[in-house]
């Protein structure tokens, strides 16, 4: 870790202030991909502005057919809601799952999105469930928010604040994760809402991305067998050590049937 | 009589420390006016040095001074030495290149040490570190095993033609041919051992703390066997009598072997203390322990098994390529030769074998013993080729093996390959697992998981192993340059407490109480009365640490003779102060007696005694009660057993999951089941991370690390393993008085091949034969759906 200034910011006027005078300054949410990046001399930000203190940035609230999630929230926090159990189980289950207890209890929503990891879960959410995502400045439609791999609509120094979920009629995430870092290799939201089927892949590719193919197939008949020999082309997506993109092809298919049959 | 002697279920006097943060690491240590040393280390994995510049580190904040190769060979420093001579088939000895501290001219895997900055603290003397410049003129590396020694690849070392170390050969080939030849069916198969990363939870870390008054060094080190460490060190690489130098190795956190061998950093930080005239601190990070800890495995092997009509097995013939990596590490030239091909007769009566081990250099982390070392990688391909031919010949794989198993009335057993085996009786393994393990179950539990349209599969491993490393004389006669006895002290102290200095180490083991069970048990007294001393060359006369489940037959049995000696010098005390022979007198529940009377003392008494001597038989005995022993057994132990592995694999992603495990080990007699049933949990976990998850993967292009830290290198975890259900039997090995074999590394032997048998047994209706560990979710998948040849040739 190289050195770095550290400012606690007290509210979000003043974490945007620090941000902005800062030469490279960098919000600090969770920490749980920013610090081991910096502890491993790969990212060296100037400042560092934790939000830690700015208490108007955690939370779940229920705002009539939405439930909304403070940017700061954790995943364990999410995990935990009776809001979002109630209202979206899916949601529920998908924080209980993204990595190792420690990381829940650390990480947060808006760090999360924010950075746009190719392989997180949360991305599957923002955009299955057809998600808003609210900064200090604007609101960004979650079809909108991630455009690459670690890329979002974000620009420099804008502040997530609040993700505003529209309460599904149904909704299942089915994750393959990989089995040494617990990140999706393939994770698969499916949901039913008002406005229609939607199918938002994360893991899989450079960044999440909506299946046109299954979600049409699925607004006909909403059944598993209805994925019967549709799949995502192979050519476009992630292959590693882990996974080829074969292999991820193919459990795209696997996991949004079971997500599917998980929706009930 | 004691309730904490041999056989109790005893808490583990470790827990007290180890559970309230109260453990002593290295790097919990600091010495007064300590400065820390950080590595530059090569990035490439072959590379010329054209030249260092260091100014710039050396001008940094907090520097006190940076050392290259050239530095430690203007002192003198000699290269790290390998402990094992292993000489080729036409009798050449092995290639053996020098293994310097700092790299000399060129850097042979991604981690060579370069250089070492030393710095008031660890985050100045980092920033200083990537402030040295190094011209590097890269090279074309190899990092693949199989065809290391063809010629037109790059080599290793000049010393080194083909990059070919050694071309060795054990057993009968002219026997394993003919039998081969006359056989009625012969199975064959290719498999890879893969590498693996140690990964002990406490990265390695070292202490070098020059004393100018008293003209001596100390090393705080993370090492399994301190004295090991002081006699390489001092002998080999700094020159140094070993009075001048003191070892300790404290409070380590896991080895698995990967802490038994001699690392530059610890002669750097000793050397370079004297150097800056002050104290020099190292603690790895996990990046370093994936660069530069000792790796395991890495073994390609072609086995054939030869079998007559009735399925008894005629001969077996191997061909191994081991991989050593870029240098010999310790005893990197053992492992797959001495510690590997002895063991392949397995529990069969085989009557010829023949192995042959081709041991190359490449360039990656050297590798050497990890837990099971050899033992593992013999024991797999063993227990999978007798599987492939109980498949091919049409028999149930318990039914071949019972046609082959040494029977309990042929031991001792003498292999044809060098070993005799101690006792044992192998079916009765097998039959009480297959029992335990619900075998006839077996139709019914795979029915009702392919109703639910997964894939059940059924693995059975019927492994042996030697432990207790062993006879000096015949580990000298095979090129070791060691001794393998252990030596222990018991010192009775004035009140009648009890010291123990044990030259084993326990990093992990609970020496601290098993060792104190044996006190217990012998003396009568309570284990709170005994101190177990380890881990420091000043406090203990000498030893030669803890691997290969070796400290309590070899180390164990030093103890139990010294309180023999203890006893017998006692009886003396007490006949002389109870007016009787000391023929006459008994020692018994903690109490010298005289035979058939009452007149007894305690031995709180005889101890008193023996320091305050005023009623002693001074010009027959010393005073004092305190006895040395140094152990060199008779044999090896030889610790079998029976693992039974049950899979469920969904067919749709390829996922394994293990739905039960059972285990019937001999262990011979066991001191603390508790400590055993935890050695068995570990060593099993180790093994599932082995058969389903680990595999440490270079790129071949560059030679780079690709599984470099956790996010790719997979580690077995705790959701990832059933709970087992372990037993265990009972033959007690006659090399040792306390008739016991060993447990630490059985389960890392026997589990992967009961689990990769028990993967293949549920694919075989996907006409899959063989698939290569890990068996990942993706190999398995593209196993069902490509069949077996696709897997062989990836």
């Amino acid at each position: 870790m190289y050195n770095f200034n550290y400012h606690r910011a007290t509210s979000r006027d003043d974490a945007k202030a620090k941000q902005g005078g800062a030469e490279d300054g960098s919000y600090l949410a969770g920490g749980m991909t920013l610090l081991p990046t910096m502890k491993q001399r790969l990212a060296s930000p100037s400042d560092l502005i934790d939000l830690a203190g700015v208490s108007d940035l955690a939370g779940v609230r229920r705002d009539g057919d939405a439930v909304v999630v403070g940017a700061m929230t954790t995943h364990a926090a999410v995990a935990a809601s009776a809001d979002v159990a109630q209202a979206i189980p899916a949601l529920a289950d998908l924080a209980n799952h993204i990595g190792d207890p420690q990381v829940r209890n650390r990480g947060t929503i808006g760090g999360s999105i924010a950075n746009a990891d190719p392989a997180a879960d949360y991305p599957a959410a923002i955009v299955g469930l057809g998600a808003t995502v609210l900064t200090d400045s604007r609101e960004i439609a979650g079809d909108d928010f991630f455009t690459g791999m670690f890329e979002t609509a974000l620009n420099d120094g804008e502040l997530v604040t609040e993700v505003s979920f529209p309460v599904p009629e149904a909704a299942c995430y089915m994750k393959f994760p990989n089995p040494a870092s617990r990140y999706a290799i393939v994770g698969v939201m499916v949901a039913r809402t008002a406005d229609g089927v939607r199918v938002a892949v994360t893991g899989a590719g450079p960044s999440v991305f909506r299946s046109a193919e299954m979600e049409q197939a699925l607004s006909g008949n909403f059944s598993p067998d209805a994925l019967d020999g549709i799949s995502v082309p192979a050519g476009d997506l992630n292959a590693d050590i882990h996974a080829g993109s074969d292999y991820r092809a193919h459990l795209v298919g696997v996991m949004a049937k079971r997500a599917v049959a998980g929706c009930g | 009589m004691t309730d904490t002697g041999i056989g109790a279920r005893v808490l583990r006097k470790e827990d007290r420390r180890f559970l309230t943060g109260g453990g002593r690491y290295v790097d919990d240590i600091n010495r007064p006016n300590q400065t820390h040393a950080v590595l530059v280390r090569s990035p490439h994995a072959h590379a010329t040095i054209n030249g260092i510049n260091a100014k710039a580190a050396e001008s940094a904040p907090g520097v006190i001074a940076v050392f290259a190769g050239a530095d430690t060979a203007a002192d003198g420093l000699g290269g790290l030495p390998c402990g094992w001579l292993i000489n080729s088939k036409d009798g050449s000895p092995m290639a053996e290149p020098a293994h310097p501290v700092l790299a000399q001219g060129k850097v042979r895997h991604v981690g060579d040490p370069v250089a070492v900055v030393i710095a008031e603290t660890r985050g100045q003397a980092r920033d200083a570190a990537e402030l040295v410049e190094v011209d590097y003129t890269e090279l074309p590396s190899v990092v693949d095993t199989a065809t290391a020694a063809n010629p037109d690849q790059p080599q290793v070392h000049d010393e080194a033609a083909n990059n070919t170390c050694y071309d060795w050969e054990f057993g009968d080939k002219a026997g394993a041919d003919a039998g081969l030849a006359n056989a009625h069916h012969v199975t064959k198969l290719d498999l890879v051992n893969q590498r693996l990363v140690p990964n002990a939870i406490e990265p390695r870390a070292a202490i070098g703390d020059y004393d100018s008054g008293e003209d001596r060094y100390t090393l705080y080190t993370t090492t399994q066997n301190p004295h090991v460490i002081r006699l390489l060190m001092c002998t080999a690489v700094l020159n140094l009598p070993e009075t001048k130098v003191r070892v300790v190795a404290p409070d380590v956190g896991g080895g698995f072997g990967s802490k038994i061998y001699h690392y530059a950093e610890e002669a750097l930080v000793t050397w370079a203390s004297r150097k800056v005239g002050r104290p020099v601190k190292w603690t790895a990070d996990r990046t370093e322990a994936f660069l530069s800890d000792a790796q395991g495995r890495d073994h390609v092997t072609h086995v054939e098994l030869g079998l007559d009509k009735d399925g008894k097995f005629t001969a077996l013939k191997i061909s191994t390529v081991a991989n050593l990596g870029a240098y010999l590490s310790t005893f990197g030239s053992a492992i797959p030769t001495y510690f590997y091909a002895p063991i392949l007769a397995g529990v069969y009566t085989t009557p010829a074998i023949y192995c042959e081990v081709l041991g190359v250099f490449t360039h990656s982390v050297a590798v050497d013993a990890y837990r099971g070392a050899g033992r593992p990688e013999a024991c797999y391909l063993l227990e999978r080729v007798v599987d492939a031919a109980a498949r091919e010949t049409g028999l149930d794989p318990a039914e071949i093996r019972r046609r082959n198993f040494i029977p309990e009335s042929a031991q001792p057993y003498q292999t044809p390959i060098a070993l005799v085996y101690d006792g044992g009786n192998y079916q009765k393994n097998m039959e009480d697992c297959l029992a335990a393990a619900d075998a006839a179950g077996f139709e019914a539990r795979k029915a009702e998981s392919a109703a639910r349209g997964m894939l059940r599969g059924f693995g059975l491993c019927c492994y042996i192993e030697f432990c207790g490393a062993a006879p000096s004389a015949v580990a000298g006669a095979l090129g070791a340059r060691a001794g393998l006895y252990e030596a222990a002290t018991v010192r009775v102290n004035p009140s009648g407490s009890i010291s123990v200095m044990t030259g084993t180490h326990g990093h992990g083991q609970s020496h601290e109480t098993t060792f104190a069970q044996l006190v217990s048990e012998q003396l009568g007294v309570d284990i709170g009365a005994v101190e177990i001393v380890h881990g420091d060359t000043d406090k203990i006369a000498f030893g030669m640490g803890t691997y290969g489940s070796r400290s309590l037959p070899v180390g164990g049995t030093a103890i139990v003779k010294s309180l023999d000696k203890v006893i017998d010098k006692g009886k003396k005390i007490a006949g002389h102060i109870l007016e009787a022979s000391a023929d006459d007198i008994e020692f018994k529940d903690g109490q010298f007696a005289v035979s058939g009377t009452d007149k007894a003392l305690a031995f709180g008494e005889v101890a008193g005694a023996a320091y305050v001597p005023h009623n002693y038989p001074l010009e027959e005995l010393e005073p004092g009660l305190e006895e040395t022993t140094y152990f060199d057994p008779p044999n090896f132990t030889f610790p079998a057993g029976c693992y039974i592995c049950e899979v469920e694999i969904d067919k749709d992603t390829g996922v394994t999951r293990i739905d039960r495990f059972t285990a019937v080990d001999d262990f011979g007699v066991l001191v603390n089941p508790n400590i055993v049933e935890g050695q068995v949990h570990g060593g099993l976990v180790q093994g599932i991370g082995q058969a389903l998850y680990e595999g440490c993967q270079y790129d071949a292009e560059s030679g780079q690390l690709i599984t470099g830290s956790y996010m790719d290198y997979c580690m077995p975890k705790a959701s990832d393993v059933p709970s087992f259900a372990i037993s265990t039997n009972e033959t007690k090995s006659p090399t040792n008085p306390l008739g016991v074999r060993g447990c630490g590394e059985a389960g890392a032997i026997g589990a992967p091949p009961a689990v990769i048998n028990a993967v293949v047994d549920a694919l075989k209706d996907h006409g899959v034969t063989h698939i290569d560990m890990p068996a990942t979710p993706e190999k398995v998948w593209r196993a069902i759906h490509g069949g077996a040849t696709a897997m062989a040739a990836e």
